[in-house]
């Protein structure tokens, strides 16, 4: 090499020290350029990739709503992501334990392939979920876990709910379900379980129940929503004391399909609820995509089974009651109305539109103290529980960032989507 | 280093890079392949290089055995049959095959990562530390191409040891459980042959995800001159990330750890495949690859080499 060649004179090696030294340095140029351009990459690209809005033609509110009430979409298949955050503390692992603790305590014969005790996951992170739809009789409904999924299978008058990770498989029938125990008796209009209502289509519908004078409807905007074009519906209640601030709605400008929903709380900050779909496609998913057969080993578990059993658990029941309340809060606005009175026979409802409570009585049995639940359970009451007074008496009220409940000392439960003071009031009212 | 070792140093000096082509000798482009061959025989000849494979080999026997004794009674796999133990494990005793996706989900968090980085780690290191470095650095090949030769054995090495990880697994779950068509984990049935052909796709995933790992253990291994130091960094490295990767509050920063998408090879089982994470670890691999590459080579072919 050159430089060295010449190295006699002790000036010249200095210079060529520098300037090797230079040299040396400007190949670590290489790697920090490798290292900017891929910053400059995962940090720009999505910026360019979101195009702007769409151009659509302009529509008002009530022709998008009518256009979701007529979108007829038979055929699709898509992955969407829904993301929870009620300000709960990680529900998943709690949830888990609390089913396991369960069934260790029973006798053994919970599934984890049964539909209820899966769905619940749902409440609380981010879960990236398939759908896929082919007429009435064929659905299929996956839950994508960590080298893992929970399908839920119908395809004509079989409901199999597939736990590939346990490999347990939970079977079903349509008529059973339909008449079936607390979750399985309402089934929408395409006698699909509702479990949840986890698409954007059913969370969309649920919230339109509430459109009534106490609500504004106004379109804002387009949207890109996987990759199509769509219009942004945008919900909020005009009365005060509500939780929720406003509710978003991207439907989809060709079929009218809700292709993503956003619940904002009114508090502010990130959506409680934020579904989309991340990919859909209206074509015709593979026949086979329905077809299931228990694998060869599988521990099957009839619906029937464990119906009649679970009650009896010790620790099932403050487990089933915070499912319920799960379910209320993702049901949205006013539906847990009508999910309370799936599951109570009917509760009292003070209020009107956005301000709704729900009125359960539990017959006296009061607040599940921290104590009396026990464990982990227990101390994530303590932990919510916030205890008022007023003329109704004393209770405790428990929060997240949507749902509040008040549970008085007698009994009684107030629950909605309002404040506080908003179920104190109702509380006082009712009295 | 001073300047009168380097001067003492002829040889390495001719190959230092851009002098490959030294005294108008044409070099045969396929005297890569002949460096490229040396090396792979180097490296797979070794003792440790054996012992590693053997190691790896080993846990599908084992887990295939543990399974086998475990259901001998009729009982379902993993804790209480409840989705305890590697993924796929409770399906082992239906079909053999998921022994091949077990097996792998067992070794891809530590056994194969840590057999990767003794590879890599000793790449240059070792030859450094054995004093062969410079011996290989008379050849007319350049650094940059011995780097390249390196590297490129590194990865050869992380393709034999996913497929022998496959292939022992798949000889024990032929040997142990029943085979014939598979459940996906969509619930969809698919035919022996498409699942061998899946298990061969999950196996090259597999391989691919270590390629981030190798060109961080090549990188460490042109930093010193401890075959030992070079090794130790890598697999510490390893765990620290993975560590890191289970902290909840770091997950703005995890979806840039190398590991962070290994486990998206069970995507594959999917029906369909759910591809999302897949592409983004195979991307966090190329970028791997690319930055401690070319780090890699920044350092190699600056550094004084002594040894």
């Amino acid at each position: 090499m050159a430089p060295y060649a010449s190295d006699d004179s002790t000036t010249a090696g200095e210079v060529d020290d520098l300037r090797a030294g230079r040299r040396k340095a400007a190949r670590y140029v290489v790697p920090v350029t490798v290292v900017g351009v891929a910053a400059a990459t995962i940090g720009l690209v999505p910026a360019i990739a979101d195009s702007g809005d769409p151009d659509l033609p302009e529509i008002t509110a009530q022709q998008l709503i009518e256009k979701i009430g007529q979108s007829d979409v038979q055929q699709l298949s898509g992955t969407f992501k829904i993301t929870t955050d009620l300000g709960l503390p990680d529900l998943g692992g709690l949830e888990s334990s609390l089913a396991s603790g369960a069934m260790a305590s029973g006798s053994g014969d919970g599934s984890s392939a049964d539909p209820s005790a899966k769905l619940t996951e749902l409440a609380s992170g981010t879960h990236t979920l398939r759908v896929a739809l082919d007429g009435e009789n064929k659905q299929k409904l996956s839950l994508l876990e960590n080298a893992s999924e929970y399908s839920l299978i119908h395809n004509g008058k079989d409901i199999w709910g597939y736990d590939s990770k346990s490999n347990e498989v939970f079977h079903g029938t349509a008529e059973e379900a339909q008449a079936g125990k607390d979750k399985q008796d309402k089934q929408d209009k395409q006698g699909k379980p509702e479990e949840v209502p986890a698409t954007p289509k059913d969370l969309t519908e649920e919230a339109l129940k509430a459109v009534d004078d106490t609500t504004s409807v106004t379109v804002d905007g387009t949207a890109q929503v996987a990759g199509r074009d769509a219009y942004r519906l945008l919900i909020k209640p005009k009365q005060s004391g509500t939780t929720v601030g406003a509710i978003t709605v991207a439907v989809d400008a060709k079929t009218g399909m809700p292709l993503k929903f956003t619940l904002t709380p009114s508090s502010g900050g990130a959506a409680v609820i934020d579904a989309g779909f991340t990919q859909v496609s209206f074509a015709k998913p593979a026949a086979s995509t329905f077809d299931f057969t228990p694998p060869k080993g599988a521990k099957v578990t009839e619906e029937g089974e464990l119906e009649g059993e679970a009650p009896e658990h010790r620790g099932t029941k403050s487990e089933d009651e915070f499912r319920k309340e799960l379910e209320k809060e993702f049901g949205g606005p006013k539906s847990e109305g009508e999910l309370g009175k799936a599951a109570e026979g009917g509760p009292e409802v003070i209020g009107e539109g956005w301000n709704s409570v729900a009125v359960f009585d539990t017959g006296g049995e009061g607040v599940p103290s921290g104590a009396e639940v026990g464990g982990d359970m227990g101390g994530f009451l303590d932990s919510l529980g916030d205890k008022v007074t007023g003329k109704f008496g004393s209770g405790t009220v428990f929060k997240t960032r949507l749902i509040n409940a008040l549970i008085t000392d007698d009994g009684k439960v107030y629950v909605g989507a309002v404040d506080k003071d908003a179920l104190v009031k109702a509380a006082d009212s009712a009295k | 280093m001073s300047r009168v070792e380097v001067d003492r140093m002829p040889q390495a000096e001719a190959v230092r890079p851009g002098s490959a082509i030294e005294g108008g000798r044409k070099v045969s482009p396929l005297w890569t392949f002949g460096l490229l061959r040396s090396e792979l025989l180097t490296t797979f000849r070794r003792w440790r290089t054996l012992a590693l494979l053997a190691v790896l080999a080993a846990v599908p026997i084992l887990v295939g055995i543990a399974v086998k004794i475990e259901t001998s009674d009729g009982g379902a796999a993993g804790p209480g049959g409840g989705g305890g133990g590697p993924a796929f494990i409770s399906q082992i005793t239906n079909n053999g095959l998921f022994l091949v996706f077990t097996a792998l989900a067992a070794t891809l968090p530590f056994f194969l990562p840590m057999a990767i980085g003794v590879i890599a780690g000793d790449a240059i290191a070792g030859e450094a530390n054995a004093g062969t470095l410079r011996y290989l650095l008379v050849a007319p090949a350049g650094r940059s191409r011995l780097l390249l030769t390196k590297y490129a054995t590194t990865m050869a090495f992380c393709l034999v040891a996913t497929l022998v990880v496959a292939l022992s697994a798949l000889t024990v779950g032929a040997l142990l459980f029943p085979l014939g068509d598979l459940t996906t984990i969509s619930g969809t049935r698919i035919s022996f042959a498409e699942g061998l052909g899946r298990a061969l796709l999950i196996a090259l995933v597999v391989a691919a995800s270590l390629i981030g790992v190798a060109a961080l253990g090549l990188f460490v291994s042109t930093l010193t001159n401890s075959g030992i130091a070079a090794m130790a960094t890598t697999v510490g490295l390893l765990i620290t990330v993975q560590i890191l990767d289970q902290i909840p509050q770091l997950h703005a920063l995890q979806p840039y750890f190398f590991s962070h998408y290994w486990l998206s090879f069970a995507d594959l089982m999917r029906d369909p495949v759910y591809w999302d994470e897949l592409v983004k670890n195979l991307g966090i691999q190329a970028l791997y690859a690319a930055v401690f590459g070319s780090a890699a080579w920044a350092r190699f072919t600056a550094k004084d080499v002594t040894a």
